[in-house]
């Protein structure tokens, strides 16, 4: 028992949250006593008493659960315990729930949380459309719709499309480039362990008196700042994951800008690495803003500070500036890794190079410039300055040039190629380039302000997002986990289940998101439990095709368990492709590669005759005549041999 | 080159898509009845959009399905493609035409937003109050005439709404005029309609405003001036204390929305 508690794991973590828990709880007791106030006060919006355990308590269970060890003993000065990587790799199942520093479980660990929160998120949106498949009040009522789909979304956008990226890119990506790791392990694995927390804060509101927080996902003051005590769920769960993502971007940015193997230069990097250097831009800088004006959400509500309190001279409208200046960078931080996963796959299965490869990348960096400068067009009727709108309209528009580059060259990777579309993986990336194409188009149209003065918040704009974010990241999610699954797991997947799953998720997602655009257009607004009868039949057929696209998704779940445990074994390189962590084992060896492999070329040189992407250790040591040897590649060559 | 397409045949495909699908979609109203002299504007708007989305739309799925036609990889066929990296003509092209594009399109917005709120002549005030969950309106007059839950609008005269919100962030949208803006606390807010037919519809909340927010509306009356008089006049409430400190701003001239203030 006393082992238990001194080694680092579950026993010691549930101990520390605990232990921090009380602390907090204590804290606030004392210094009410102190302050002659009463000890425990239930005003609507207070409860300090349970909000400041709510921050400590996570705190307690990540330094119990052996997060912070190996960096408190080195602070303290005391000796640090060498990694003796026992904490590498994974034997068991059990191994996946340990703090654990290997990238390789890490990012499993990411993609398997991240997909438990998309099933619990989905089950919300199918109660929410059980609820709207007929007008008046069936299942839920409205206090209780306005929670589920504000955790429906919250739930969606920040545990699982932005940290699924980061899961599947935690995989993938040190292999790609020829690491051995990422560049911060255990700040790696801190990063993965805030976002259960995180995760289970949001789900955990529904618990709370008053219910789950009810401000839509926008969370827009004063809404917020008077809401029950579900709301600072929210407000610090936020902080989780946010932290989380922040510092995995600063992982990423360092990986690629430091870790790369000799030779691969930036114009070697497979466009999926190039993809995440952008989103990590984005994080590194957006993040922190929502994560502040969150703070200033919680202290307007336990502190009575008066940042949005407009009785006493707050600024309504400045918490939505601050929020979108995240929000929208938000969407692309769920965009461009999916960006990147579709070149990988299209070229990969179009047996070609990727068309403009070049312009590939610089359109990538041109969104994230561009992206800081739109924030306002989600602002377009909210009593902002109007001189805003025409320049940010502008911006809005221009957007869509870059984004156009990439949908007509991964059209012209296709051209004079030789498609293959056996693969689900194909198949999603196929259809991503007909779903987004639907959903960029709404977004050029709700980028004019006079159109959005009529369509916002309409459910036009709840067809838009799910188009982008469904048909679009989504799509580049599943395209990316039946791309990767061999590599993941060592075992393939069902085709037969797999094309099942793609093409119920195409007709639910057309069915289920087309109809919304005209019945928002037509004079339904968003976020109603309850709407005019005359949008009835519309709804009705909007909620048969969600269940599909609902019900299709337990045939992924299925597909995906049962081939991890009993798919047929997979070789190395099953779709044949040119980038590097195809040509290690699948899975990939536990430290990646006996010795680092050498770039000597683009990543997509199919067809090139002799072109070759990296030379793998063992391979024998010629170079091709045209590439100079690279820094290094005498002591590589053939030293594992 | 590595064959030749056939651009003229692709680029004909293009056309009649954006044809056919011009043809079935245009003539849609999808924005439904229009009742106000923004609406026509802003349909017509939605209408060039559509087809230059259907032109877009076709030029991508005509390239895809061409593609997947022409260059599926036979079954067995272990070969590459071409290697070919890019073509900068191309390149620069798909670059410049979606900015032209774009940018007219901005143009021709800025256009349509500066005509949707011109001022006008002889214009209305109004006052909007908003609060969990209900509306109400002031209108100058005697002591400022107040009802509850109705509005009441004279026909084809420019009204400048004044909105007010009480609580929390409510929107004022009616669908047949097009015109929506948001009421938010500590501000007033400021839109401009001109109703052009005789009417009755709804006026619907559309930011959300808590649990009653679904069911926040009042009934739109649009009638002719002389109708609309008699019922201002015999309108009986005067405005409630509560409400009176915002008045000040419903004497003072609207401020053009197009240019500041709001």
């Amino acid at each position: 028992m006393l082992a238990a508690i001194k080694r680092p794991g579950w026993t010691r973590g549930a101990l520390g949250a605990l232990a921090a828990g009380a602390f907090g709880f204590g804290l606030v007791i004392a210094l009410r006593a102190i302050s002659d106030l009463p000890l425990y006060e239930t005003e609507q919006t207070g409860y300090p008493h349970v909000i400041v355990p709510l921050i400590t308590a996570p705190l307690g269970f990540l330094a119990g659960f052996g997060c912070f060890d190996y960096w408190l003993r080195w602070a303290a000065g005391l000796p640090t315990i060498p990694d003796d990587h026992s904490q590498h790799g994974a034997t068991s199942w059990k191994d996946y729930f340990r703090f654990n520093t290997d990238h390789k479980v890490i990012g499993i660990q990411y993609i398997v949380t991240t997909f438990f929160f998309f099933f619990v998120g989905g089950l919300m949106a199918m109660m929410i459309r059980a609820e709207l498949a007929q007008p008046g009040t069936q299942i839920v009522d409205a206090a209780t719709f306005n929670s589920l789909f504000s955790t429906h979304a919250v739930l969606m956008i920040f545990v699982f499309v932005i940290p699924v990226f980061a899961g599947i890119a935690n995989y993938v990506l040190p292999l790609m480039i020829g690491a051995p790791d990422m560049a911060f392990p255990r700040l790696n694995a801190l990063s993965f362990w805030m976002l259960p927390l995180a995760g289970l804060m949001f789900v955990g509101s529904f618990l709370a008196p008053g219910g789950a927080f009810d401000a839509g996902w926008t969370g827009y003051a004063p809404l917020s700042t008077g809401a029950p005590l579900g709301q600072s769920f929210f407000n610090i769960g936020v902080q989780f994951a946010g932290a989380s993502s922040i510092a995995t971007a600063l992982n990423f940015l360092v990986t690629i800008i430091t870790m790369r193997a000799p030779g691969m230069t930036f114009w070697r990097m497979p466009l999926l690495v190039w993809a995440n250097l952008s989103t990590s831009l984005l994080v590194v800088a957006a993040t922190p803003f929502i994560a502040g004006v969150q703070f200033m959400v919680l202290f307007d509500r336990v502190l009575h500070t008066n940042f949005f309190d407009f009785a006493a001279g707050g600024d309504v409208i400045s918490y939505q500036h601050i929020f979108w200046f995240y929000s929208h960078p938000a969407v692309y931080i769920m965009m461009l890794p999916g960006f990147g996963i579709i070149s990988e796959v299209i070229s990969t299965h179009a047996r070609k190079p990727i068309f403009g490869y070049r312009l590939m990348a610089l359109a990538l960096i041109g969104i994230v410039v561009l992206s800081y400068s739109v924030w306002a067009h989600h602002m377009f009727v909210a009593g902002m300055f109007s001189w805003l709108r025409v320049p940010m309209m502008i911006t809005t528009l221009l957007i869509a040039v870059p984004t156009g580059i990439k949908i007509f060259s991964w059209l012209g990777t296709l051209f004079f190629g030789k498609i293959h579309t056996f693969s689900t993986a194909m198949l999603f990336a196929l259809a991503f380039i007909v779903t987004f194409t639907i959903g960029g188009i709404s977004g050029v149209m709700l980028g004019m302000v006079p159109i959005d003065i009529h369509v916002s918040d309409t459910y036009f704009i709840v067809a838009h997002i799910h188009f982008v974010l469904f048909g679009g990241s989504v799509f580049t999610i599943f395209a990316g986990i039946y791309h990767w699954f061999p590599k993941m797991t060592g075992r393939m997947y069902d085709e037969k289940l797999g094309r099942v799953h793609f093409w119920g998720t195409l007709v639910g997602t057309w069915g289920t998101f087309v109809p919304m655009h005209w019945v928002g257009m037509d004079g339904m607004p968003r976020r109603v439990a309850d709407y005019a009868t005359q949008f009835g039949e519309w709804n009705l057929l909007i909620s048969c095709f969600a269940f599909i696209l609902g019900a299709v998704q337990l045939v992924f779940l299925y597909n995906m368990v049962v081939s991890w445990k009993f798919g047929p074994r997979a070789e190395a390189n099953p779709w044949r492709a040119n980038s590097i962590e195809w040509q290690v084992s699948s899975p990939p060896p536990i430290f990646n590669f006996p010795e680092i492999p050498r770039v000597v070329g683009g990543p997509y040189e199919f067809g090139v005759p002799g072109a070759k992407h990296a030379i793998m250790p063992g391979e024998g040591a010629e170079v091709p005549e045209n590439e100079p040897a690279v820094a290094g590649s005498s002591s590589t060559a053939g030293a594992s041999s | 080159m590595y064959g030749r397409l056939p651009i003229a045949k692709m680029l004909a495909a293009t056309v009649a898509g954006t044809a056919v699908i011009s043809a079935v979609m245009v003539p849609i109203n999808w924005n439904g009845q229009g009742a106000s002299t923004a609406a026509p504007k802003i349909d017509h708007l939605l209408n060039v959009m559509i087809v230059l989305s259907a032109f877009v739309f076709s030029l991508v799925m005509v390239m895809l399905f061409y593609a997947l036609w022409k260059f599926k990889a036979k079954p067995g066929d272990e070969s590459d493609g071409e290697p070919i990296h890019g073509n900068t003509r191309l390149e620069v092209a798909w670059t410049l035409i979606p900015t032209i594009i774009v940018l007219f399109a901005g143009g021709y917005s800025w256009k349509v937003l500066d005509e949707i709120e011109e001022p006008g002549d002889r214009p209305l005030t109004v006052s909007v109050f908003s609060q969990q969950y209900a509306w109400s309106f002031a209108y100058p007059g005697k002591d400022y005439a107040w009802n509850e839950g109705e509005l009441h609008v004279p026909v084809d005269r420019p009204i400048h709404f004044k909105m007010h919100a009480l609580d929390v962030i409510h929107s004022f949208w009616v669908p047949e005029w097009r015109i929506k803006k948001d009421n938010v606390p500590g501000i007033t807010t400021t839109a401009i309609v001109t109703p052009d037919k005789v009417g009755t519809y709804q006026l619907v909340c559309t930011e959300l405003c808590g649990f009653g927010h679904a069911s926040m509306r009042a009934k739109v009356v649009v009638e002719p001036e002389a109708k609309f008089n008699e019922w201002v006049a015999a309108l009986e409430q005067e405005v409630p204390e509560a409400y009176k400190e915002f008045l000040g701003d419903t004497e003072s001239d609207p401020t053009p929305v197009g240019s500041g203030g709001a």
